[in-house]
């Protein structure tokens, strides 16, 4: 019996590696998600399967619950809300794993008073650790994502001497649990401790750097499971874990890459705060305006177009009056296509799942590295909801606090229109030089309805 | 647990993470938000945890009722997670 189980749970393991592989190309994405849920309903088969039958009503009970609740916001969330609902998740993924290691503890200790071996004790408190940061961190980056909190940093003095202390606290009193394991007193100590850490290291992150903290938390979800694998001695739940866990990594790297930054800049927290110094108050940037008609007149002249999308177009819902703008300009024969910064968007890879929501083809979306040079043999770049990402400051001037961050060399194409609803500066809290070179022009107001009228100008052309 | 059985959950976490890194790596950006919630629904393999830490006897044990906190949390990213991925990916298309 049990035999069989392992060989269900190694089919399974298969199944989520081979899964990962096909998510990797567009096309095959979809069947590998299928074949990933594939070995999730093995996996669960073949635990349901060693269980007693005494314990189905509860199991059933909650798996509807549950199941209810995950089929309600699949189809619910809207797309520029997915950051929101993947924090979320990886906050559930937390707490959960944190669950299933304190039931554990709490057999052992309480009711069946067995001690835990050392593997099983120190898996119980890593798993407390990880799964108890990551939830409390990922109900924080889903409040600041949501707005329900400032996204701005929240700092205060001390703070970082404050975290060392707690993780000195946890790792003393994750001792003392290990000595004392029939003392319930340690083990809440230890909960304490890292549920304060997952708020404490994540409130002085900013809303800018949200995409590298939920790729972090989702890591660490991944990462939890890792734990409670050891603590079950469970081989399926250490392989999707790991994968999971390095999943996260990597788009953590390319996340800090992306914005030319360390990981440890980013998790020390506190960016766009310090940057209000008068190095960057410089001269007033004097911009020109640019109205509707001109615009339409201007898309009509150009033979090539590049759109440059951000958080902005999300926010203002921007994406499917963009669809009828490529409409009109692919009736005139304007090669059109879309520039893509990697941390455009509040989490990686956004922009291009609202795109695709539009019905925007995906081969019309290029990456920073493979359009870069296309730019200067542009006519017209159009910046919808970008700042950041396409202010030279970063390559030209080594005060700025974005210096050195890989950018959109949007600035050298012939034209540059940007939309957007403000002078307002970006999340970096800094002046964009882009808005005062000659070649650029400012397109004010809210971008979808700016943009319905240059698509209806363009439609009486 | 034994030393022997210890190195080899180690040996597995090390293999599956080398893994990991190489398949992910080759991932394309455009893939990222679907690779996400992809694996937040990978990450609901704590459902298989949950189900064991369900199954203790005795109505109204801490331990039960933490499990069944797992498990109703754990179904939720899983059946949460592939679906909308799968809404997500069902949304790319090449014309």
């Amino acid at each position: 019996m049990s035999i069989l189980i392992q060989i269900a749970y190694l089919i399974s393991s298969i199944l989520f590696i081979v899964g990962i592989k096909k998510l990797g190309k567009t096309k095959s994405a979809r069947e590998g998600n299928i074949y990933s849920a594939v070995g999730m309903l093995i996996a669960i088969a073949a635990t349901l399967v060693t269980l007693d039958i005494l314990s189905f009503v509860e199991i059933f009970v909650c798996i509807l619950i549950g199941g209810a609740i995950g089929l309600y916001i699949s189809q619910k969330v809207e797309m520029t809300k997915i950051p929101e609902m993947v924090a979320l998740f990886n906050g559930f993924g937390g707490l959960a794993s944190f669950a299933v290691a304190l039931s554990d503890h709490f057999l052992k200790t309480q009711s069946v008073n067995t001690y835990p071996d050392s593997v099983n004790a120190i898996s119980i408190i890593v798993s407390v650790l990880i799964g108890g940061i990551t939830f409390t961190g990922s109900m924080i980056a889903y409040l600041k994502l949501d707005g329900k909190i400032s996204g701005s940093p929240i700092t205060f003095k001390g703070q970082h001497p404050l975290n060392l202390i707690l993780l000195i606290a946890f790792i003393a009193a994750g001792v003392l649990a290990y000595l004392n394991p029939g003392d319930p007193i340690y083990m809440i100590g230890l909960i304490v401790i890292s549920l304060l850490l997952g708020i404490l290291t994540v409130i002085p992150i900013g809303g800018a750097d949200m995409p590298v903290v939920i790729s972090l938390l989702n890591s660490y979800s991944g990462m939890a499971a890792c734990a409670t694998g050891f603590i079950l001695n469970n081989n399926v739940l250490i392989v999707a874990g790991s994968l999971v866990g390095a999943s996260g990594i990597i788009l953590t790297q390319i996340m800090c890459k992306a914005m030319n930054r360390s990981l440890t800049n980013v998790l020390l927290g506190g960016f766009g705060q310090t940057v209000a110094g008068p190095a960057v108050d410089g001269p007033q940037i004097v911009v020109k305006e640019i109205g509707v008609e001109e615009t339409a007149m201007l898309f009509d002249a150009a033979s090539s177009v590049l759109i440059v999308p951000g958080y902005g177009m999300a926010v203002a819902q921007a994406q499917h009056v963009i669809r009828e703008l490529m409409e009109q300009c692919e009736k005139r024969n304007i090669d059109f296509k879309f520039a893509i910064h990697p941390v455009a968007g509040r989490m990686p890879g956004h922009m291009n799942v609202l795109l695709a929501e539009a019905n925007i083809s995906y081969d019309k979306l290029i990456e920073m590295e493979s359009i870069n040079d296309e730019f200067p043999s542009t006519d017209l770049v159009f910046v919808v909801g970008a700042n950041d990402v396409v202010n030279p400051a970063a390559r030209t001037n080594p005060e700025s606090p974005i210096y050195g961050m890989p950018i959109l060399n949007a600035d050298k194409a012939k034209t540059v229109i940007v939309s957007k609803r403000s002078m307002a500066k970006g999340y970096a809290g800094i002046e964009n030089e882009l808005f005062g070179y000659p070649n650029c022009l400012m397109l004010f107001g809210d971008a979808k309805q700016t943009i319905t009228k240059v698509v209806s100008e363009l439609k009486e052309m | 647990m034994n030393a022997d059985s210890l190195l080899i959950l180690i040996y597995i976490l090390v293999l599956a993470s080398y893994l990991g890194f190489e398949l992910i790596t080759k991932v394309p950006p455009t893939l990222h938000t679907p690779l996400m919630s992809g694996s937040n629904a990978i990450s609901g393999i704590t459902i298989v945890g949950a189900l064991v830490a369900c199954n203790e006897l005795g109505y109204g044990s801490l331990s039960k009722w933490l499990g069944m906190l797992a498990l109703i949390l754990a179904t939720i990213n899983v059946v949460g997670g592939y679906m909308v991925t799968d809404r997500m990916l069902k949304m790319f298309k090449k014309k």
